[in-house]
C-alpha cells in the first residue's frame, strides 16, 4: 500500500468538487454522514444496470445473480467484522434499526423482568437510549447510566459499581458521536460478561474509523450504519452472536423470514433471514460491501492515522482562539466538539456555512449529555478520509472570522 | 412612518451591502441593538420554539399601538426578529394584521438561512400578527 494519498482519495468523491454559497465545499460533517466514493456509486449503479432482481427463491438468472451479490456482501461484512459466520450478520436499515431490533426481541422473549437493569452511559446517542427506555416500559426493568467525567470519558469506578448481577444488558457507544470519546469497550464488555449481562456496542461512529473485530471484543451485538462508512443510506448491520440470536424470537413478520406459512401457524426461517422480513435493501448491501472493500484497500490503520492527525491539528488551531472551549478527551477520535464563550452554536454554524464549511451544530441527538455539560449544543467538526490539513486551517480561520462578527 | 415605508427603508439599507458578510454584520448589529426584553418576561408562555434557538416574544397594546419586545439566545435570530420589530412596533393592530411580510423575501437574507431558520422566521411573523389580533378592532 502506498503512502496515504489524500489528493487521490479526494478525486474519487465527485461531490467534493462542488461549491456551496460560491465557495469550495469544506465538508466536516462526516459523523452525520460520509460522502460516497466512485467505487460505491459504481457498485450501486451496476447493480441496477446489470443484475436488478428480487433475491432468493427466484429461478431466473438475474435473481440468482442478485442473490449471489447480496450474500457475497454479507460475507464481506462478516469478514470485515471478523465474524465467524455470515449467519451472524443481519442487514438492517442502520444503527437505530439494529438497536431497536435487539431491544424488541429481548422484550418479546421476556428476557427482562421487573428488578432487572439495563446499563448504558451518559454519552449515548438517543438511538441507544430510547429503544432501551421502551424495553424498560414494557418489561419493568430499569435504566442505569454510567456517568462521565468533565473530560467526556466514562467514570469507570462508577461503571463497576453500577454493574451488578441485576444487570441484564450493557449497551454502550464505541465512540461518542458528540465528543469523540473512545470508550474502553473491550474491558467493559468483559466485565459485563462476568455478571452474565448481554452486551451491545453502538458502532455508528467507530466503524468508519477503527478495525472492528467482534471476536476480539467478545461482544454479543454490534451495530453500525452504512452511510457513515461511505456506503449508501438505508443499509446497516447488526452483528449478533449466533447462539443468542438463534434463541430469540423473530421481530417483523413477512416474506423471507419464514420457512412455511399456513393459517394454522408459521415456521420461521433460520438466521440470518429470520430477521430480514420483506425485500431487503439489495443495492444498499452491495454498496456497503463496495464501501468496506474500498476502506480496506486504503487500510483502516492508515485512514485512522490520517484522521487523528487532522483532529489534533484542528484541536490545536481552535484552542488558540479566544474563549474557545473544547469538549471530550485529548485522544478523541472522529469528532471534535467545541463552543465559544458567549456565542450561540447555531450562529457560528450559520456563518461557517456561508463560508462553505459544513459542520453540525446543536445537541447531536445527545440531549442528556448536553444537559450534563450545561449547554444547549456544540459545534462539531468531524473528519473523514478525504479531509485535508488545508481544510483544518480554513475551519480555524472561518471560526475566527465568525466569532469576530458575533462579538 | 407606515409599515410599507419602514419596509422600503430596510430594503434600501440592505441593498447597500454587496456580500453576505456585510449583510450578516448588519443583521447581527440589529440584534445587538434590539431593545432589551426584561428577564422576567422570558417565560415559557412567551417562548416560540425554533429548531436550534429559542425566541421569546411579548406583545402589548398601548394607546392603540402595538408594542413588541423580543429576545433570542441566537444573535442572528435576534437580528432577524429586530427587522420585524422595527417594521411592526408602534403600529396599530389593524395595520399589523394587514401588513405584507413578504418583504423579507426581497432582503436577500432568506436565501442565506437554513430552512429551519426560515421556518422559524415565518412562525415569528405569524405570532406577531396573532398577538395583534387580540387587540384589533378595539
Amino acid at each position: 500500500m502506498p503512502a496515504f494519498d489524500v489528493a487521490a482519495i479526494r478525486a474519487q468523491f465527485p461531490i467534493l468538487s462542488r461549491e456551496v454559497h460560491g465557495k469550495p465545499l469544506v465538508y466536516l460533517d462526516n459523523a452525520a454522514t460520509a460522502h460516497k466514493p466512485l467505487a460505491v456509486l459504481d457498485a450501486s449503479r451496476r447493480y441496477y444496470e446489470e443484475i436488478n432482481a428480487n433475491i432468493h427463491r427466484g429461478t431466473h438468472h438475474l435473481s440468482q445473480l442478485a442473490t449471489i451479490a447480496h450474500e457475497e456482501a454479507r460475507l464481506t461484512v462478516a469478514r470485515h467484522l471478523n465474524s465467524p459466520t455470515p449467519d451472524e450478520i443481519i442487514f438492517t436499515s442502520g444503527t437505530t434499526d439494529s438497536i431497536n431490533l435487539v431491544a424488541s426481541i429481548l422484550g418479546r422473549a421476556g428476557r427482562l423482568k421487573p428488578g432487572d437493569e439495563i446499563l448504558l452511559s451518559h454519552l449515548e446517542h438517543h438511538s441507544n437510549i430510547v429503544p432501551w427506555q421502551m424495553l424498560c416500559e414494557r418489561s419493568g426493568a430499569t435504566l442505569h447510566v454510567i456517568p462521565v467525567h468533565d473530560d467526556g470519558t466514562l467514570d469507570l469506578p462508577a461503571f463497576h459499581r453500577l454493574l451488578t448481577e441485576r444487570t441484564r444488558v450493557l449497551a454502550l457507544t464505541h465512540i461518542s458521536n458528540a465528543f469523540g470519546t473512545v470508550n474502553p469497550v473491550r474491558e467493559l464488555v468483559a466485565a459485563a460478561k462476568q455478571v452474565g449481562a448481554l452486551t451491545l456496542l453502538d458502532g455508528a461512529q467507530a466503524a468508519p474509523h477503527l478495525p472492528i473485530d467482534v471476536q476480539d471484543l467478545d461482544v454479543d451485538f454490534y451495530a453500525f450504519s452504512g452511510h457513515k462508512v461511505y456506503a449508501p443510506t438505508g443499509i446497516g448491520v447488526l452483528y449478533g452472536r449466533y447462539k443468542i440470536l438463534d434463541s430469540l424470537p423473530p421481530w417483523r413478520g413477512g416474506g423471507e423470514m419464514i420457512k412455511k406459512v399456513s393459517f394454522s401457524g408459521t415456521t420461521y426461517n433460520n438466521l440470518p433471514f429470520r430477521y430480514e422480513a420483506g425485500t431487503p435493501n439489495i443495492e444498499g448491501a452491495i454498496g456497503l460491501a463496495a464501501a468496506l472493500d474500498w476502506i480496506n484497500r486504503i487500510g483502516l490503520d492508515a485512514l485512522h492515522q490520517h484522521e487523528q492527525s487532522l483532529i489534533r491539528q484542528a484541536a490545536a488551531a481552535l484552542s488558540a482562539l479566544d474563549g474557545l472551549r473544547l469538549y471530550g478527551p485529548s485522544d478523541r477520535a472522529a469528532s471534535l466538539s467545541f463552543n465559544i464563550d458567549g456565542i450561540h452554536h447555531y450562529d457560528l454554524g450559520t456563518l461557517l456555512d456561508q463560508m462553505g464549511i459544513a459542520v453540525r451544530t446543536g445537541h447531536h441527538c445527545c440531549q442528556p449529555l448536553m444537559e450534563r455539560f450545561g449547554v444547549t449544543g456544540t459545534i462539531r467538526a468531524s473528519f473523514a478520509a478525504y479531509n485535508t490539513t488545508d481544510e483544518v486551517i480554513q475551519l480555524a480561520a472561518a471560526v475566527k472570522k465568525a466569532a469576530a462578527m458575533l462579538r | 412612518m407606515t409599515i410599507a415605508e419602514t419596509q422600503q427603508q430596510l430594503l434600501e439599507e440592505l441593498s447597500l451591502f454587496h456580500d453576505w458578510t456585510e449583510r450578516y454584520e448588519y443583521v447581527i448589529g440589529l440584534g445587538k441593538h434590539l431593545a432589551p426584553m426584561p428577564g422576567e418576561l422570558q417565560t415559557r408562555d412567551r417562548l416560540i420554539e425554533g429548531c436550534q434557538s429559542q425566541v421569546w416574544l411579548d406583545a402589548s397594546c398601548q394607546d392603540g399601538r402595538m408594542h413588541y419586545l423580543a429576545d433570542s439566545d441566537s444573535l442572528i435570530t435576534k437580528g432577524m426578529i429586530a427587522l420585524f420589530v422595527r417594521v411592526l412596533d408602534r403600529q396599530t393592530p389593524d395595520d399589523v394584521l394587514t401588513a405584507d411580510m413578504s418583504f423579507v423575501d426581497q432582503t436577500g437574507l432568506k436565501e442565506h438561512l437554513a430552512p429551519t431558520r426560515a421556518n422559524a422566521l415565518n412562525l415569528m411573523a405569524t405570532q406577531m400578527k396573532q398577538r395583534a389580533l387580540e387587540f384589533a378592532g378595539k
